[in-house]
Parts: C-alpha cells; structure tokens; sequence
C-alpha cells in the first residue's frame, strides 16, 4: 500500500493521537513543571512563557499536569483493552471452534445480558464498593471489554471455519486448538486491531468519567478527569481550566476514533471499493 | 408470536436473575464486612453489631439474597441506613427528575439526527454530507459532563439565560422543563451524533437496493424514493440504537445529574456511595438495571411486531 492510498482519517487519526502518546511518554522523563509541587504563590497563573498553559488553583502547572495525565488516561484505557484481548479472544475462537455447543450458547448469551447492562453504572459499583483506584477502574473497564472482544472474535473465526484450508488442516490431523492459533486468529487481527482502537477511545472516556466523579486515579496522581472536576467549582473565574483537560480528552479521542475508521478502510479492501 | 414473546420473556427473567446476582455479589459477597464499610473507621462493637442485625447479616448469604429480591418484588426496597426513610420513598421522589430527563434527551437526540442523518445519505459525496460526518466524529468524541460544562460556561456564565443547576420540582412545568433543557442537550449530542451516522449508514444500504432503482426508473426524485421506500426500511437498525441509547441515557444521567445538581437517582446513587449507604446503592442499582433490560425487551417485542421477519429467529 502506498502512502497515497492509506486514508486520510488514519494519517490525522494516527498523528492526533500520537501527540498525546508522546506527550506522556515524554512525561515519563521530564515535565516542564513538577506536578507534585504546590506553591500557592503561583496559583491560577494565566498563559505566560514559564506557564504555557497557565496553573490551577494549587499552582500547579497545567501543561504538566496534562502531560502525566495522558499517562494515567492511556494506561488505564489500554490495559483495559489487554484484558478484553487476553481473555474475549480466547472465548471467542473457542465459541466460534465449537459452534452451537453448549459453551457457545454460554458465551453468546453471556455477552447478550452483558450489552444490556448499562456498564457505567456498573464501573461505578465496582469502584464505589473495592474503593476508588485507578487499578478498580481498570478492572470496571477491562471486565466490558471481554464480551466484546469474545463477540468479534467469534464473528471473524465463523466464515473462516467454512473454508477449504480449514478442512485441509483438519484432514492433516490438526486440532480444534491448533487451528484456531495458527489459521483463524491470523486471520482476524484486522478485526481485533480495529475493534480494540475503538475499545481504546471507549475507555479513555469512561477513564475520564469514572475520575470525574471521583472514583478513578487518586490525588496526587494527576488524571484529566479529576482535573475537570477540581476546576467546575471555578468555571466562573477560571473557565479555562475547565477547558484545558475537556479539550485533551477530546482530541485523545477523536484521534483514536479517526484511526479506527481509517485502519477499518485501509485493512478491509472490500470497503474501498465502497467509497 | 406468543412463542416469540414467550421466549423473549423467559430471557428477560433470566436477565434480571444474573444481574441481580451480580450485584449482590458484588456488593454483599466479595470480601469485606458490609457493616464495617458502612461504619468505617468510627464502628463500635456494639454498633456493628447493630447494625448487622438490622441489615439482617446475620442469616447466610443466600437467605439476605432471598430477601432482598422478595423485598424488591414486592417494591420494600430496604430502609437507608443514612436517611432512615424506605429506599422506595427516595426512588419516588427522585425518578420524576431523572425519567423525564432521559426521554427530554431521547427525543432531542432523535429530533437532531434524523434530519442530519438523512441529509447526509441524500448527499452522499457532497460537502453536506463530510462537514456532517466531521461534526458527528467530533459529537462522539466529546464527554457529555464536559460538553455540559460547557454549556453552564456559555448559557449560564456568559449570556446567562439559564441557572447553572438545580431543579425548582414539577410544581411550574416550564421552569422544571428550562432547569433540564442544558442537561438534556449535554446528554443528547453524543447519543445524536451515533444516531446520525447509524440513520446515515442504514439508509445508504437501502438507497442501493433494487426497488429503489425501480422506484426510480418509474420517475420517482431521489427525495420521494427516500420518503415512500427508504426511509421505513432504514428503520430496524436505527430503533435498535434507539433502544440501547435509552440505556446510555440513563447511565449517563448519572454523571450529568451531579454536574446540574439534579436531585435524580444518579444524585441518589453518589450520595449513597459517598455516604456508604449500601442499601440505597444496590437497591437503586438493580432499579436501574431492571429499566435497561426491560426496555430492551420491551424494543425486541416492538421490532417483532413490526417486522414478521424477526420472529422465526
């Protein structure tokens, strides 16, 4: 594929979000500001050169607190995605392995009742009931992920099933198992990267409402959602510390959800033709 | 289809079953004495004590289990441990903020996408069609308590048409439908922007079927194919996200009832949290949980009444 063809939405998608991985990648190492440092002498600062983005009420920078809270957003949204990969697959291509048995009609049903739970309320059970952590959020997230990485495994592995090689592997002597590892599950990370860029934008909103309502990372670990709840009660004077974090979070977002409209395009030549 | 809501009814059941076990377990069961997190730091012996017996902790698991989902049959939903009221009489109180608020947003959110959605399949290609698409990337992309706040800075701050929260009660219907018209929108644009896409898609895949092409060829416009032909086969998938987002309504009542201070069940639910009132969390939890599923069922029977098709599924 040439650098022509890829889709635009994938270039800015892509690029969008990069920003912010490096943006925490570099927090990481250094930050323009401590962000554990409150000086109240230097509270709620405007722009300036020594504070690009200003401070918030504690002093604290802004730019900075956003760069280490991209770290707390991404990590928490993306371990939630391992665990919807690490154990939805598996269940997937075993329903899928296993078609109309009884563990494929647990696992569908499971997942059906799992889509009608509304999950935040949920998320916000857990979380409320082991203590708010950035650890419960993620395992809040991470357990919504498992249905649906299982439902798309399951969707891609069906027609593959179907296909001659399949049937030459089986007559070959090659197992349910086997199979699924090294014919099937090649065959459908396109899906399983597509699906988990979008279960990646999902949790980095659910991430940032669980901490808004105070129930995700915890002080002094710097999240944009607790960053958007600490500046409601000064939307009056300060509105742009209410701004600063929403605006993060939604390029993060946007960034992803583009990527994940692109890759979907430029990995399925069947929708090219499409457009 | 008598068979067919039999079937669905019996899923429904078992539905609330699993939930309702999920949320006992998760609150009553998981390690971790109820009574002594409620208490926290300041329990007593005695007060413990107390208290297990009036939570009735002292019978075994299964029996309290028994007892709660009686107790929720029958509408006792438990007594707050904080409010010393029945839960029941809180849930009362405080539905008629947060139901009215999800179908204000529901209907707002349906308002806004159907003519956008519409627009851009009519003009697949155009400009109307990408700066739609653009908006409704960027709709999805926005938390809805952020975009709220944003709207408190802009109507409330700023220009000052609107009060920045609370809810004045049902006594002056328009001044209660003012105090949930910013919380609705907040609540609708991302729902909107889902919906616009969805509505899009689903009418793009009938635009191309062939008895739209015959409907054409006999001299129908574009816009009268899509008004006599399209538009009603387009609508399975787009009710099926009309169903789910009364859901997401719901659930994302929640957050933006504490951003406007909206005393809803989503207030509810928080102070019960911060209070840790377990009683009134599980029990508002379930409730909650019981609105979902049961809409949902409620969708599935509709479609099937509608659309013969579903029903040999």
């Amino acid at each position: 594929m040439t650098l022509r063809s890829v889709p635009p939405a994938l270039l800015i998608g892509a690029a969008l979000s990069s920003v912010f991985v490096l943006l925490a990648l570099i927090s990481f190492a250094w930050t323009p500001h401590p962000v554990d440092g409150v000086t109240i002498a230097n509270r709620l600062q405007p722009f300036s050169p020594t504070h690009p983005l200003g401070t918030d009420q504690l002093g604290r920078d802004i730019l900075s607190m956003l760069m280490v809270g991209a770290q707390t957003s991404i990590a928490v949204a993306l371990i939630a995605v391992g665990i919807g990969v690490a154990l939805g697959v598996p269940l997937g291509l075993a329903a899928a392995a296993n078609r109309g048995s009884l563990l494929d009609e647990v696992i569908m049903r499971g997942n059906d009742l799992i889509f009608a739970f509304p999950s935040l309320v949920i998320a916000i059970l857990i979380t409320a009931r082991y203590g708010p952590s950035a650890t419960n959020a993620i395992l809040a997230i991470g357990i919504f992920n498992i249905p649906v990485f299982a439902r798309v495994a399951r969707g891609g592995a069906l027609p593959i099933w179907t296909l001659d090689y399949i049937l030459a592997a089986r007559t070959a002597g090659k197992g349910k198992i086997r199979i699924s590892a090294e014919h099937i599950f090649p065959n459908i990370t396109n899906l399983l990267i597509v699906q988990a860029t979008i279960q990646f934008s999902l949790g980095i909103l659910a991430e940032a409402a669980l901490s808004y309502v105070g129930l995700g990372a915890q002080p002094p670990i710097p999240s944009w959602g607790r960053m958007l709840a600490e500046a409601q009660t000064m939307i009056y004077t300060h509105p742009m510390l209410a701004v600063l974090p929403g605006l993060a979070i939604v390029l993060m977002v946007l960034g992803l959800n583009l990527m994940g409209d692109g890759l979907r395009d430029a990995l399925d030549p069947r929708l090219r033709r499409a457009r | 289809m008598l068979r067919y809501i039999l079937i669905r009814a019996l899923s429904l059941g078992l539905s609330l079953i699993v939930a309702s076990i999920v949320i006992f377990a998760v609150i009553e069961v998981i390690p971790g004495d109820p009574a002594s997190f409620m208490l926290g730091l300041n329990a007593t012996d005695e007060n413990l004590a107390a208290l297990r017996a009036d939570l009735g902790l002292d019978g075994s698991k299964i029996d309290r289990y028994f007892a709660w989902i009686g107790g929720m049959v029958t509408g006792d939903f438990g007594t707050s441990y904080t409010y010393r009221v029945p839960v029941s009489d809180l849930v009362l109180d405080r539905i008629w903020v947060s139901l009215p608020l999800a179908l204000f947003a529901l209907t707002l959110s349906t308002l806004i996408a159907f003519p956008i959605g519409i627009i851009a399949a009519a003009r697949r290609g155009t400009a109307a069609d990408f700066s739609i698409m653009g908006a409704t990337q960027l709709g999805i992309a926005i938390p809805n308590f952020w975009f709220a706040m944003l709207l408190v800075l802009v109507f409330a701050v700023s220009l000052q048409w609107f009060s920045a929260g609370g809810f004045p009660g049902w006594d002056d219907p328009l001044a209660a439908l003012k105090s949930l018209l910013l919380p609705a929108i907040a609540l609708a644009l991302p729902q909107a922007s889902i919906l616009a896409r969805v509505m899009r898609s689903a009418l793009l895949e009938t635009l191309d079927q062939d008895y739209i092409r015959t409907a054409r060829a006999k001299g129908l416009t574009q816009g009268q194919a899509i008004r006599r032909h399209a538009l009603r086969n387009a609508m399975i998938p787009v009710l099926t996200i009309i169903g789910l987002q009364f859901s997401f309504l719901l659930a994302g009542a929640i957050i933006i009832e504490n951003v406007f201070f909206l005393p809803g069940l989503g207030r509810l639910i928080f102070q019960g949290i911060t209070q840790r009132d377990l009683v009134v969390v599980e029990s508002v939890t379930m409730l909650l949980v019981f609105a979902v599923i049961l809409v949902t069922f409620l969708v599935d029977i509709t479609y099937a009444l509608v659309d013969p098709r579903l029903r040999r599924k």
